[in-house]
């Protein structure tokens, strides 16, 4: 447990030091992390952080301990999915994340813009031609037809771009073991184009997924 | 240690109770009645007194107009939320009310906000654990439905401050339920607690790990319980008076009041008899009478208890969980005593729910457990900690309308997220930002919480200033705000206009006036205790009269006690409570050489070994003369 959160003498809440997430739990900046031993640190740490525990403390422990209880959670929340992880430790390095967010999409559906995001170069075929029976389920929906030739099709799209967010998630674990090795051995030049590998498959996975969500928004609705 | 207690209040829709800890277990804490429901309502009584309670109910249906029901269905909320609401309760809004205001109730003549009238029933509430302790209790731990949002916690956080109480943390009503649950069990494991009450439905799933209570999703209906069940009964009712019998009463509301009883007692048999007989008195002397069996009870509710499906899916999604993974399932609220509601979640999670707390007290019991652990905890809670969730997405409006997630639902708080924001035009002093709750996509979609205005930001070209502004949930699920311009590192100023709440200084002037009204009922009750201290003194004088004592007196004394004793009997009647209690005194001065013989002719009389009638002793004009004073409950 850290020890900065509180006083090693008197154990009372310290004002908050402005610290990344991983040092706040005292872990390295790795991509590979027991969500164990995290979830472990978090109780911990909650035993001895949480606002529940200050109620009769003075105003200035008190908001110490708001502070400090808010920053555990969003740091255990954060550190917790391995997207978010990762997505974190890449505005850590002053990576800015490109556009291509589910935020991104809504704003250019709400604003009537075309989305603004690259297809990536291998998909161009398959997203054309699923945008397309996409399109004619809507038409048909509307006039209240079913064809479940269609249905069929748009399902073997719909699973074959889970197959490729599972490959990417895959892709992304093995990036971060190299970046994990980078950080044992201290190689800083090694680690830019694992950076710019790392961003590519998000984004990559992002674009996945906001497609995803449309088939099934399609099929749904 | 009596100014030490911190009671835990669960403020009902439809009840309303308050527990604290008995040792090792908490408790109730019954009414003056030796009842431990206190129905939410608040009446007007002939005096124009505030009544609230049991002693309410009967003018739900004497004075209609002079009474309220379910106002929790009110509590931050505008009048554009509750127009479902108007349709079936009779909740008469103040004539002069605005949109986008904080509503008014009239009850009789007078007007209150939603929570000025929930305060009453805290202060009854704060009255029976005072009464209870015999000493102020001033700190409290209140239950809100989990999927209230902000401005409905913030309104119950504002009750509670109005009725004089500290409310040092809200709990949400599910959760109290599961540390009311874990307490003998100590147990690991995932839990999911299904609470329907009379106005609200909470699902929440926990899971329980060495004493922590974690809970991983929340969802549920703030406007679904007991009260939709009601209000589809009397519609029934109304549509058959007005069929059968040709009546059209649906705008008496003495009627639709006794319709409205009538059917809740339905509602409550059938729970356990397969049918049950409805009966009610319509003005005019006709009888609407017809029998309802469970079976038909059931195919009318299924459509308001199916609602509750919807909410559990999205928990068990929220949290990743299949219904075979929960371990156990506790069924809360007054609704989940319905057959079919335990039936309902039985098929959903495929497993016997749990029963074995009274489901209408499990939840106040809960908020005792928690007032304790803010209370230091003891042998029993030390190892107990509470971490729960926000239910709602908190965002921002954008460009465009859209709202952006800065925290999403389900997120353990405090919880916390930091935006920046810049000015578009030269020299810009303000920047304003939109703070909504809720799950769509577009702003006008999620609830508006709040404008904040953001002022006073230091001149420069557009784009350079940096404005951070950190937005916090705190442990209540109350949103706070912070903001400061990082190149000038000046502290911007935020002036907040909640939605639909009160200001600081509107609740300030709440308490102020309820401080007012508290010592006008003290007066009150000061002025009724003289009173029926004169009643007692006036009737020891009269059976000292027929002592033998009182003819040992001189004359002129007599006369002098004859002229005290009209004096009394004179203002006794007036309202002024000073002269009542001059009276008092003066009439006791008076009477005390009365009372000393009298003592010598009962010791004499005892000492002759004649049977003592102690009562003449016992109601002697100054029994116990001259140090104690009457006591009076």
């Amino acid at each position: 447990m850290r020890a900065t959160h509180f006083c090693s003498a008197c154990g009372k809440v310290q004002p908050p030091v402005p610290v990344d997430y991983f040092t706040f739990f005292g872990f390295p900046r790795k991509l590979n992390l027991d969500t164990a031993v995290l979830e472990k640190e978090f109780y911990a740490l909650s035993r001895h952080l949480h606002p529940d525990l200050f109620a009769r403390a003075d105003t200035q422990e008190r908001a110490w301990s708001l502070e400090q209880s808010s920053r555990l959670n969003d740091a255990y929340r954060t550190l917790k999915d391995p997207i978010k992880r990762t997505e974190y430790l890449l505005r850590l390095e002053g990576v800015e994340l490109e556009e291509q967010s589910k935020q991104a999409t809504e704003r250019a559906r709400a604003t009537g813009e075309l989305k603004k995001q690259a297809v990536p170069p291998d998909l161009l075929e398959e997203v054309f031609e699923l945008n397309m029976h996409l399109e004619e389920l809507r038409m048909q929906k509307k006039l209240g037809e079913d064809d479940p030739a269609l249905l069929e099709e748009i399902g073997k799209a719909k699973l074959a771009l889970e197959a490729k967010d599972d490959a990417l998630f895959e892709e992304l674990r093995s990036a971060w073991n190299q970046w994990d090795q980078t950080v044992d051995n201290g190689s800083e030049e090694a680690r830019p184009p694992i950076r710019k590998h790392m961003v590519d498959v998000l984004n990559r996975r992002n674009y996945i997924r906001n497609l995803l969500r449309d088939v099934n928004e399609a099929i749904e609705n | 240690m009596a100014s030490d207690h911190i009671v835990g209040i669960d403020l009902g829709t439809t009840n309303s109770l308050v527990a604290y800890m008995q040792g090792p277990a908490p408790a109730i804490i019954p009414g003056e009645d030796g009842l431990n429901l206190v129905p939410s309502v608040v009446a007007l009584d002939e005096k124009n007194q505030i009544v609230v309670g049991n002693p309410a109910r009967k003018y739900l249906i004497e004075t209609p107009e002079r009474a309220v029901y379910s106002v929790k269905r009110l509590m931050g909320r505008g009048l554009e939320d509750i127009q479902d609401e108007l349709k079936f309760f009779p909740f008469r809004l103040a004539d002069d009310l605005g949109s986008g205001e904080v509503l008014r109730i009239k009850i009789g003549d007078r007007t209150y906000t939603p929570p000025e009238i929930s305060a009453q029933v805290l202060r009854q509430l704060k009255r029976n654990a005072e009464r209870f302790f015999a000493g102020p209790v001033t700190k409290a731990v209140i239950t809100v439905p989990a999927y209230f949002n902000d401005a409905q916690r913030q309104a119950t956080k504002d009750a509670g401050r109005i009725a004089g109480l500290d409310v040092l943390r809200l709990v949400n009503e599910p959760t109290a339920a599961s540390l009311a649950y874990g307490l003998d069990k100590k147990k690991n494991g995932i839990v999911a607690v299904y609470d329907l009450g009379g106005g609200t439905f909470d699902i929440s799933i926990l899971r329980l790990h060495d004493g922590i209570f974690e809970v991983i999703a929340t969802n549920g209906d703030t406007h679904l319980g007991g009260d939709d069940i009601d209000n589809l009964l009397i519609t029934i009712a109304l549509d058959d008076i007005q069929g059968d019998l040709g009546l059209e009463v649906r705008r008496n509301g003495e009627a639709v009041a006794r319709i409205r009883k009538a059917v809740i007692e339905t509602k409550l048999a059938l729970s356990t008899d397969p049918a049950a007989k409805l009966d009610v008195e319509l003005p005019g002397g006709k009888w609407y009478r017809r029998e309802i069996t469970r079976e038909m009870f059931e195919s009318l509710i299924q459509p308001i208890i199916d609602r509750t499906v919807g909410p559990c899916k999205q928990a068990l999604k929220d949290a990743k969980l299949k219904p075979e993974q929960i371990d156990e399932v506790v069924l809360v609220g007054g609704s989940a005593r319905i057959p079919k509601v335990r039936q309902l979640v039985q098929d959903l999670f495929g497993r016997v729910p749990h029963t074995d707390l009274n489901p209408d007290e499990v939840v106040a019991l809960g908020a005792a457990v928690q007032a304790e652990i803010l209370g230091g905890g003891s042998t029993v809670t030390k190892e107990m900690l509470l971490l729960d969730v926000t239910p709602l997405s908190l965002g921002i409006e954008v460009g465009g309308g859209v709202t952006d997630k800065i925290i999403l639902r389900n997120s353990t708080i405090p919880a916390s997220a930091t935006q920046y924001y810049t000015t578009q035009v030269d020299g810009q002093a303000n920047v304003a930002i939109h703070v909504l709750q809720g799950e769509r996509e577009l702003a006008r979609d999620c609830r508006s919480l709040a404008r904040f205005d953001l002022k006073g930001v230091p001149p420069m070209p557009a784009g350079m200033p940096r404005i951070e502004v950190k937005f916090l949930i705190d442990a209540n699920g109350i949103l706070q705000v912070s903001a400061r311009e990082q190149r000038s590192g000046q502290a911007a100023q935020i002036e907040v206009q909640p939605s639909y709440g009160l200001t600081d200084e509107q609740v300030e002037n709440m308490l102020l006036e309820s401080f007012d009204y508290a010592e006008e009922d003290f007066r009150q009750r000061q002025l009724i205790e003289a009173r029926r201290e004169a009643d007692t003194i006036l009737a020891a004088l009269a059976k000292g009269k027929k002592n033998e004592a009182w003819h040992r007196l001189a004359s002129d004394e007599r006369r002098k006690i004859e002229m005290l004793e009209k004096a009394l009997v004179a203002v006794q009647k007036e309202d002024d409570y000073q002269a009542i209690r001059n009276g008092i005194d003066a009439l006791n001065q008076g009477t005390m050489r009365l009372a000393e013989f009298m003592m010598d002719s009962a010791v004499s009389t005892a000492l002759k070994g004649k049977t003592m009638d102690e009562t003449d002793l016992e109601e002697g004009p100054a029994a116990g003369h001259p140090v104690a004073k009457a006591q009076f409950e």
